[in-house]
């Protein structure tokens, strides 16, 4: 028995250390106090990124696995580091949670491990979809619904599927200890009775915690920047930024629908430093638009609220919902969407 | 199935709690002696022991069926259901009542009134149990055994052969008459190492065949949560009770006859699965402030280290022990038990149980409360109600959330972490009503460390907040600041206690100190503005100088060397307030700084840091000065005192002699006193009217005692303390302004 699964007990101790022990010195919670005192209580988040730019990881990943995680809607949640998950049991995890979500199911009647349903749980990991080679790796979890014809013609189903990230997430890293594995991003796409169970079942074994991951309307001025600048061969939607006015009994959308090229040229009139982008930046490209569209409805944009942002590299609502549509900049979406994560957890 | 249940009011005698009615029963019977005399009951016992013997002698050698003798057979149940039968008594009585030749019914009655007035030996159980294996008995009687053994499980003085013959017991889950029965027996005798995968197939088959039967989902649970591996079963949530009433007949009878016996009885049987699942899970799945039960971790390190299928099975024959939460209640569990002890899947569950919180106490493991702080965290933010970023949790919710956090702080007499960024990160949004009292319990929990690193994330709201809210926010702000300054001087007496056992950095008691004193000035200068602000209000007084009289205590309560007199702005409203209880108070609070001035005046560390302590004597006697020069020698409008006035102003305001209008009899607090010592001395001669001049001399003295009497003792000690009494025998007739005050002097620099 590895003597690291017994906490160590130690009776010789006349005096119980004190919680705040653990957490002195350069541990995570010194670091943590520091970043609050860093911030003011919404935070203050970076006033400059860089623009989103391709992994030079990223080509290891499987570009059928990509494909099939691009033009989904995914529901973003967020995810504190996961206790003892371990890559080399997920062929066990997938029995686990198979009976797992089988006996909840059919609530009241046990289920016997290795069972056979009528549906299955695949994990698989998603090799390179990482930032650098300490982001540990994002795995893929799929209900597979096995269809009755026992022919082998016959196609499985896929239900739901769900997958765990962390792209340059180096910040929540380094104050973690071996013991907890960091994918601060999940991302569901499914009923959400199944993503309820299976985030149970996460919380009981990995001893985590799942919150939705909301976007506020800043990150999203910040999306419609950063995507607006990425450099597109060939834009497949138009730009569009959804504002919503609040007045009862039904809020009221406003859609702005921009020519991507148009919006490009904006950006680039807008934009001055070389690879990096900057609130003042961020701020300007909003501003333009809305003054743009002041001048042709008289609606002042400015006393709504952004709620959506849709562009050729990717869509993002402000209730956590996100669709990624370009490949290229995978990577650069998750990374945004990590650091928010981090941010929401930290 | 349910006939069992039916027919055992037959036999089994009503039993009344009343001792009376046991009296009576007794009496009506006519086997117990008539003269039930208190000095006889030595007699009494040995009269019953013999019956006993005699009758059990009988029935064991009775030869055929139907020769049992009634009246012997009466004795043996009056005895037992009145004072239980004794643990040989018990084997024999269930080793006839199972093997004779009796009929069914007098078998019955023999079950029936097998009551311990101790224990009951484990041998006789298995003796009974190999009887009944053997021997053709009916399906009643056996379940009548099973039934008394659940009801007496508790009784029974080992389980260990009794697990032995485990197989044997779960054999009978066969027989579906007796099956909800077995289930229950079960589970109280089920260990880790019985759950074997066969066992495990044969309980799935049984459950094919009956279905969802509630005791059979008890048995399952217990045996996920012994080996998660190998079954799962999620439990329906609404219910609570998976058995059967226990038998509580038998029960009830055995409490009596333990507290005849003088015993107190022992705790019953108690289900843990019923509390475990109770509670309701309506909301969201990952809505906030939602405390799973504790539970055993679902994947246990073997598990992650092994791989393929077969690893399950090398899990069951390594016999790994460890003891389940789920069954982990009492402080007495978790020290039998304390190196088997897992910690829970989810380590949040820890706040809800007392010994998991004494178990993670004397733990050493980082990642636990890592696991704590992560999930706190995240629990704390979403269910915030005035941060908004999710409507998942009412105010009411999230306030028991806090109290939950609260007493867990309070057992552990430590913040976590993570509760403490909350408060620094919520502050500035709080609008100083939602959870009041709960979120301000949060700030006394903040940990001792460096005071200016805590102010700016602290101070800057909660002064805000302060100033701009009601008298009533105000004295429970206060009231927090006390709790934390006590913490504070707790944690400090407990590092100083125990600086020999562990190592600590020389300059923790030099923050200790520093973040004490600039806690002390911070809350003197709130109490300053305060004050002015709610227009001296007596109330508010009263929390400033609850604080302030800790602060006047430290160095001889907690041990902390430093003595910080409060501020001016606190003092002076005290002196002349017209709340005579803030007087006494505050007398008594210089009475205690002078305690512990001249007791620290002995203390190395202070008489190094003299210099800055000289300022700390200035501060305390002019304090001193200014109360002698009020109350007893009426000097403190003159020039150079602190309340000097202009004579000119004074004269305009027509009091006829100021000067003694702040002196103990003329004070405003003191008014009420001394106008009532008057009235009670009334009847002295030669006094139309009343003349609070009159109060010289003899009667001075006298109405010094009267305020003692009137429980003003604070005024007392300080008087004693701080007045020049050298010749107290001759000034007790001089008058008051004859006195002078006593300063403490500082030691010469």
């Amino acid at each position: 028995m590895d003597s690291s699964n017994v906490p160590e007990f130690t009776p010789k101790h006349g005096v119980p250390p004190r919680l705040r022990d653990y957490f002195t010195g350069a541990s995570s919670f010194q670091r943590q106090l520091a970043s609050v005192r860093k911030q003011t209580p919404f935070g203050q988040t970076p006033s400059r990124r860089k623009i989103p730019q391709c992994s030079p990881l990223q080509e290891n990943i499987d570009p059928q696995k990509i494909a099939f995680l691009l033009h989904k809607q995914w529901t973003l949640y967020t995810l504190t580091p996961m206790y003892r998950f371990s890559y080399t049991n997920l062929k066990q995890y997938s029995t686990l949670l198979k009976c797992f979500l089988a006996a909840e199911k059919q609530k009241g009647l046990a289920v016997e491990m290795g069972e056979d349903f009528n549906f299955k749980v695949t994990f698989s990991t998603l090799s390179g979809m990482k930032g650098t080679h300490r982001d540990p790796a994002a795995f893929l979890i799929q209900i597979v619904s096995k269809s009755q014809q026992s022919s082998k013609n016959a196609e499985d189903k896929v239900v739901w599927t769900g997958w765990f990230c962390c792209v340059y997430g180096d910040s929540l890293l380094e104050n973690v200890p071996d013991d907890f594995t960091c994918l601060p991003l999940f991302l569901a796409n499914g009923a959400e009775s199944n993503t309820a169970l299976i985030g149970t079942w996460f919380q009981k074994t990995f001893d985590c915690r799942f919150t939705r991951l909301t976007i506020s309307a800043f990150n999203l001025s910040w999306m419609a920047a950063m995507w607006t600048s990425c450099n597109m061969e060939h834009y497949g939607t138009a730009t569009e930024l959804l504002w919503s006015v609040p007045c009862s009994p039904q809020s009221l959308d406003i859609s702005y629908a921009i020519n991507p090229e148009d919006a490009k040229a904006l950006w680039d009139g807008v934009h001055q430093t070389p690879e990096e982008i900057t609130q003042e930046e961020v701020d300007l490209f909003i501003d333009c638009l809305c003054s743009h569209f002041h001048r042709h409805f008289k609606i002042n944009l400015s006393a709504t609220r952004l709620v959506c942002v849709s562009t050729s590299v990717a869509s993002a609502h402000t209730d956590g919902k996100i669709k990624i549509l370009c490949s290229k900049y995978l990577i650069g979406v998750l990374a945004f969407l990590t650091e928010l994560a981090i941010f929401q957890i930290e | 199935m349910s006939t069992p249940e039916a027919d055992l009011s037959l036999f089994i005698p009503i039993i009344q709690t009343n001792p009376l009615a046991w009296k009576m029963r007794q009496n009506a019977s006519g086997f117990a002696p008539l003269n039930q005399k208190y000095g006889q009951n030595d007699k009494e016992e040995y009269n019953e022991g013999d019956a006993l013997h005699r009758a059990l002698e009988h029935i064991r050698t009775v030869k055929e069926k139907g020769a049992v003798e009634e009246r012997h057979l009466q004795t043996v149940e009056d005895i037992a259901w009145k004072s239980g039968l004794a643990p040989e008594d018990i084997d024999t009585l269930l080793d006839v009542a199972l093997s004779g030749p009796f009929a069914e019914a007098v078998k019955t009655r023999m079950l029936k009134c097998l009551i311990p007035a101790t224990l009951i030996p484990e041998s006789a159980v298995v003796r009974a149990f190999s009887r009944l294996c053997a021997s053709n008995c009916s399906n009643n009687t056996k379940v009548l055994f099973f039934r008394w053994l659940i009801a007496m499980f508790d009784f029974i003085d080992g389980k260990e052969e009794m697990n032995s013959l485990y197989g044997f017991f779960f054999s009978f889950l066969q027989e579906e008459t007796m099956s909800c029965y077995i289930c229950n027996f079960l589970y109280l005798l089920t260990k880790r190492e019985n759950v074997k995968p066969f066992r495990v197939r044969k309980l799935l088959e049984f459950q094919s065949k009956v279905g969802m039967q509630p005791y059979l989902q008890a048995l399952l649970s217990l045996y996920r949560s012994f080996c998660p591996d190998l079954i799962t079963i999620s439990l329906p949530p609404k219910r609570k009770f998976y058995f059967k009433t226990t038998d509580s007949i038998w029960q009830a009878a055995v409490c009596i006859v333990k507290e005849r016996n003088q015993k107190s009885p022992l705790p019953s049987v108690k289900l843990t699965i019923g509390t475990a699942y109770s509670h309701p899970q309506k909301k969201k799945w990952n809505s906030g402030c939602v405390i799973p039960m504790p539970t055993s971790s679902h994947v246990s390190k073997e598990e992650q280290d092994e791989e393929g299928d077969s690893s399950s099975l090398e899990v069951m024959l390594s016999g790994q022990k460890s003891f389940p939460l789920e069954q982990l209640h009492t402080f007495s569990q978790l020290l039998d038990n304390i190196q088997d002890v897992e910690l829970p899947s989810q380590m949040c569950s820890v706040l809800k149980s007392a010994p998991l919180l004494h178990y993670l106490n004397c733990i050493q493991d980082e990642t636990v409360w890592l696991r704590l702080s992560y999930w706190m965290s995240q629990e704390l933010k979403e269910g915030c109600t005035w941060c908004k970023v999710s409507n998942y949790t009412s105010e009411e919710e999230f306030r028991k959330f806090l109290d939950i956090i609260i007493s867990a702080q309070c057992f552990l007499q430590e913040g976590f972490p993570s509760s403490e960024v909350f408060l620094y990160k919520s502050l500035p949004l709080w609008d100083g009503i939602s959870c009041r009292t709960e979120y301000l319990q949060l700030l006394s929990w903040i940990p001792l460390g460096n005071f200016s690193e805590i102010k700016p994330l602290l101070c800057d709201s909660l002064t805000q907040l302060f100033f701009t809210s009601s008298i009533y926010h105000k004295c429970s702000v206060l009231y927090s600041l006390k709790q934390l300054l006590e913490n504070w001087l707790l944690w400090h007496a407990m590092k100083v206690s125990m600086k020999s056992t562990l190592s600590i950095s020389a300059d923790t008691p030099m923050i200790a100190l520093n973040s004490v004193s600039e806690l002390i000035y911070y809350v003197g200068w709130l109490s300053t503005i305060a004050l002015r602000l709610e227009k001296n209000s007596s109330f508010l007084l009263h929390f400033i100088l609850d604080f302030f009289e800790m602060v006047s205590d430290m160095y001889l309560n907690y041990n902390l060397p430093l003595v910080v007199i409060f501020p001016r702005g606190v003092f002076y409203p005290a002196l002349l307030t017209s709340d005579s209880i803030a007087l006494n108070r505050l007398c008594y609070i210089m009475y205690r700084y002078r305690v512990n001035l001249t007791a620290s005046k002995e203390n190395a560390l202070i008489y190094q840091e003299r210099l800055k302590f000289n300022k700390t004597y200035q501060e305390f006697n002019e304090y001193v000065t200014a109360l002698v020069d009020c109350l007893w020698t009426s000097t403190s409008f003159e020039k150079d005192h602190y309340l000097y006035i202009d004579p000119q102003i004074l004269e305009k305001t027509k009091i006829r002699e100021y000067k003694k209008s702040l002196n103990l009899i003329n004070h405003p607090a003191l008014l009420p006193y001394s106008i009532n010592f008057l009235l009670q001395v009334k009847g002295w001669p030669n006094e139309k009217e009343l003349s609070l001049s009159s109060i010289q001399k003899k009667k001075w003295n006298w109405y010094l005692d009267y305020l003692l009497l009137e429980e003003l003792h604070g005024l007392h000690l300080f008087m004693e303390s701080s007045l020049d009494i050298a010749d107290s025998a001759s000034s007790a007739h001089t008058h008051p302004a004859h006195k002078t005050p006593k300063t403490c002097m500082s030691e010469p620099v």
